[in-house]
């Protein structure tokens, strides 16, 4: 039997199952107060996943206001938050559109799926502005390399990203894999990705024109995600309940590649007013955004919804998350040529309904109707918490629980094995097991991949444009002060991206935390927010756009906050990009920056003294503006042979890597302490090599920006000489390379 | 006039650009061929690009095969149309029998993607002319099933033969026998090969410009045999 609009009126005492949807008791009050009457089963399925946690941003948005409250005075920002994402100018003409989102739970669930899913998922919102969607990275944290469920996860995860991606045709170009144990029940998968176009051909998701078409094309809808956004995003896992596998939806890349070509044509021949893809809330969500964007009314008929299982209720295809799907507001004059693109590339696509101007969005169902609501209140005007929040109470224990004085190494012998010690470890060790199984060579723009500080394509073959992007947090020091945390991530991200000779412009960000009911949780949250939009001001760079992933714990256990911080930088002339590895025997190796004795919450202190505590490193903003301006200068003017971060693993660290890299050796003099030169975690610097005949205009250069500069010693050799000890390169990448492949064979 | 080579794009092919722009920076004319067309368009040489044909969910290029450019080519083929398989390209000539052996999943099993020594082996094909036997090349190799194998007595011909035309060094990446890259057809005019000379044309973006001889070796073949280049 049909529960319609009609039977709705009629029958308002009927029991709903509003609780196992997801929903709360006032929430469901309040949607009866919306329409005068309970809602049909239909729309109770639509309300209940657009205004589930992950759709609605409920416990976030009183805090991510300040992205916008904020904002810096920039002229770059083209498109700003609230649409599938943000999108800036970097010149001649070009716009480039990014954004990072997480799909954390479905990839803990079914990791291949889940985040083969997750790619395809951000890949869409990037198609949906209008771009072709030109690159992928991949953050991503797990529990302890030697814990049995990582050997679940992360090769599943892994796999997925790679076949997907691989699939799409898309280079993967950088990201993050770090382990905690933190993340041991809730791995975390964050996917970015960033598309190009011209400034002209921006698309965005509204439904104007009353008469004009309603379009789905792409894959037929399923059972597979429904409730993927309610059930599993926003809510903790729980091992008494059911198996959430039939909430992870399945993923089928080749479909999706499609579907980019077919979109991409059609846009060229401008046939669309207005775009949205089908991602978390599938239909319902399509549907009442793009009503609520445009003329503000759309009727559909949802029998007209191509299915791979006929036996899907109404209730069902309205939230299922089925993927590679689209759905395109056309002009009825435009219809017949959009449906020959499509059957060009063997898609799909059906008319579904049309654009009115009654300001209700109504669905349709084998000759009734079974939706009929004011579209925004669906999409926009969920429920608003301000919740909780407070202090944890052992914060002020934790912070007092310095690693200064923790037990150091003193000696040559003593900081030669820890130095290989920390190479090797899960955090610092090569990570090739997992980056061979991406391609990050298709399209043929990659100029620099991971394992560079950040991932650098080149956009227009004729002038050599490029753009740089680099992810980074290190969620440890957002433990110990989450404001502070939050500008670190931000500050490594702009110095990654600036090391590459990049000018940063631009900010993504994927905050993943733990339930936010929890007031200790909260109160990470907007101290997180605070210090990044009070962080993207001070180095005038705008959030365009990103993701809260709540909900991020074992039992009560909340994992690391971890605001992941995506910047995008623009280099004018790619052929100018600065990499990180040693080039030539004589360089000179400088570093530029401060060291202090800075130790808490460092590499060191967990990987030697399992420790977590103390504060974190001071973080000089100021100083990391005139920092990228030196770099990216120098990267101009060709000063510098290459260019590596300093940041988990200190200087000792950057030094093995960069010599690694084209294995050169290196002969350094440490300067000060040798255990803090090498193992602090100061922020705001880098470790650059010069051809001899440039050292003074980078000395020049460096003094001009009141950027300290040390002469570390020259490039040369074939093992790694401290002074205080020497390694062989090839005893620097045994330690290196072996730890992954003995995990995971 | 540039010598016009095609390259086809089936649905999922993802190389095809990158295919494209090497023949361009060869000093070729690039043309782009669709899986549904049945006639060549008068190019003088086709390049069957990298990628996930038809998704690839069956064997990689068993649908491939059966496309109707596929006709026209394995037709040309026979005539001495000079035709070059990458990756998912070599897998669907493997699969129209225009090559012998077939590709399969790696041996260890994963997807592979590093820069990839090469020794070339045989320089008597149109796409290998500029090389040096015994000279070695550095190309991106990227797959998930490219482990070359044939029966014992296919191996032993494409030795006798001189039909081994590219053969891993320094590391076989993904179990091939004998590890072999690449092979030819009798004739020569075919090539397959697993790695991707076509990222390897500029400094920029790839590990090397080696690849670029392919490209330019076909130019060179085609105005040899009086196709104007």
């Amino acid at each position: 039997m049909i529960d319609t609009v009609e039977l709705a009126a009629k029958d308002p005492g009927l029991e709903q199952p509003w609780v196992e949807l997801g929903l709360k008791a006032d929430e469901y009050e309040r949607i009866k107060e919306i329409l005068g009457r309970r809602p049909t089963s239909c729309e109770l399925a639509m309300y209940s996943v657009m205004w589930s946690e992950h759709c609605s941003y409920k416990s976030s948005k009183v805090h991510l206001r300040q992205f916008g409250d904020k904002r810096p005075d920039t002229e770059v920002l083209l498109v700003g938050m609230g649409e599938n994402a943000g999108v800036v100018d970097v010149g001649q003409g070009y716009a480039v559109t990014f954004k990072v989102e997480s799909h954390n739970h479905p990839s803990f669930v079914e990791p291949y799926q889940g985040a083969a899913t997750g790619v395809g998922g951000i890949v869409r919102d990037i198609l949906t502005m209008g771009a072709r969607p030109v690159a992928v990275m991949d953050p991503l944290r797990f529990g302890p390399l030697d814990a049995p469920d990582t050997q679940r996860v992360l090769p599943g995860i892994v796999a997925g990203i790679g076949g997907y991606g691989n699939c799409l045709g898309l280079p993967n170009i950088g990201g993050e894999i770090v382990f905690d144990p933190s993340y041991l029940g809730n791995p975390l998968v964050n996917a970015l990705c960033v598309g190009v176009m011209k400034h002209k051909d921006i698309k965005l998701a509204k439904a104007s024109g009353p008469g004009n078409q309603v379009i789905l094309f792409g894959a037929r809808t399923g059972g597979d995600g429904i409730g993927g956004v309610s059930v599993l995003a926003s809510e903790t896992f729980d091992a008494d309940k059911p198996s959430k596998r039939p909430s992870v939806q399945v993923g089928d890349p080749f479909a999706e590649k499609v579907l980019i070509e077919c979109c991409l044509e059609i846009f060229a021949a401008d046939l669309v007013v207005g775009i949205q893809d089908l991602g978390g809330a599938g239909l319902s969500c399509a549907t009442t955004e793009l009503a609520s964007a445009g003329t503000g009314g759309m009727h559909v008929v949802l029998d007209r919804v191509p299915l791979r299982d006929p036996t899907l209720a109404p209730e069902e295809i309205l939230m299922s998350e089925s993927q590679e799907r689209m759905c395109a507001i056309v002009e009825p004059v435009h219809v017949p040529a959009f449906l020959t693109i499509c059957e060009r590339w063997d898609v799909e696509a059906v008319v579904i309904g049309e654009v009115t101007d009654t300001g209700r969005l109504t669905v349709e169902w084998r000759g009734e109707t079974v939706v009929d609501v004011p579209p925004a209140t669906v999409a926009h005007d969920g429920p608003v918490y301000t919740r909780p929040l407070a202090r944890p109470a052992a914060q002020d224990a934790l912070n007092l629980d310095s690693a200064t004085t923790l037990p150091r190494p003193t000696d040559g012998a003593g900081l030669r094995a820890t130095l290989l010690q920390l190479l090797g470890s899960p955090n610092l060790c090569d990570k090739r097991w997992v980056t061979e199984q991406y391609d990050r060579y298709v399209l043929g723009n990659t100029v620099l991949a991971m394992p560079e500080d950040a991932g650098v394509l080149r956009i227009d073959d004729g002038s050599n444009l490029g753009i740089a992007l680099s992810t980074d947090c290190n969620a440890r020091f957002v433990q110990l002060d989450p404001y502070v945390g939050a500008q670190l991530a931000l500050a490594e991200a702009y110095r990654n991206v600036a090391t590459t000779g990049a000018r940063p412009i631009a900010v993504t960000d994927c905050l993943n935390f733990g339930s936010p009911e929890d007031p200790g949780v909260m109160w990470q949250f907007a101290q997180a927010v605070t210090g990044l939009a009070d962080g993207c001001l001070t180095l005038g760079v705008p959030v365009t756009g990103g993701n809260v992933s709540f909900y991020n714990q074992t039992g009560t256990t909340a994992i690391l906050p971890t605001p992941v911080v995506g910047v995008l930088g623009v280099l004018d002339d790619v052929t100018r990009r600065v990499p990180m590895g040693f080039r030539a025997d004589g360089e000179v190796i400088l570093l530029l920056g401060e060291t202090r004795e800075e130790l808490d919450g460092s590499e060191w202190a967990q990987v030697v003294h399992g420790h977590l505590g103390g504060r974190p490193p001071r973080v000089d903003l100021g100083a990391e503006r005139a920092l990228a301006t030196v770099l990216v200068a120098g990267a101009t003017q060709a000063l510098f042979a290459s260019a590596h971060d300093l940041s988990e693993g200190g200087l000792a660290q950057a030094l093995a890597e960069s010599c690694l890299r084209g294995g050169h050796g290196a002969t350094v003099a440490l300067p000060g302490d040798p255990f803090l030169a090498l193992f602090a975690e100061s922020t705001a610097r880098v470790l650059v090599s010069v051809p001899s005949d440039r050292l003074a205009a980078v000395q020049t250069l460096a003094g001009a920006h009141g950027i300290p500069l040390h002469e570390l010693g020259t490039v040369g050799g074939t093992a790694l000489e401290l002074g205080v000890c020497s390694i062989p390169l090839d005893e620097l990448r045994a330690a290196h390379t072996a730890t992954l492949p003995a995990a995971f064979g | 006039m540039k010598a016009r080579i095609g390259v086809v794009t089936f649905p999922g092919s993802l190389d095809d650009r990158d295919a494209a722009r090497a023949v361009r920076l060869a000093g070729g004319e690039p043309v782009s061929l669709w899986h549904r067309d049945s006639d060549l368009a008068g190019v003088s040489a086709v390049v069957l690009p990298g990628g996930f044909s038809y998704g690839d969910y069956l064997r990689c290029g068993a649908i491939a095969r059966f496309s109707p450019v596929m006709d026209a080519i394995i037709a040309a083929a026979g005539d001495g149309l000079p035709v070059l398989g990458i990756c998912n390209g070599f897998q669907v000539l493997c699969e129209s029998h225009l090559l012998p052996g077939a590709l399969i999943r790696n041996d260890h099993r994963h997807f592979v993607c590093r820069d990839q020594a090469l020794r070339i082996e045989c320089t008597d094909t149109p796409w290998t002319r500029e090389l040096t036997v015994g000279q070695t090349i550095v190309v991106p190799v990227k797959n998930g099933e490219g482990q070359y194998c044939a029966d014992a007595a296919t191996l032993a011909m494409l030795e006798a033969e001189n039909r081994v035309v590219f053969r891993y060094t320094g590391g076989n990446p993904n179990g091939s026998a004998a590890d072999i890259a690449g092979v030819r057809n009798a004739a020569g005019n075919v090539v397959g090969l697993m790695p991707h000379p076509e990222h390897a044309v500029e400094a920029l973006t790839g590990p090397s410009t080696d690849g670029l001889a392919l490209f330019t070796s076909v130019l060179r073949s085609l105005t040899r045999t009086g196709v104007p280049a």
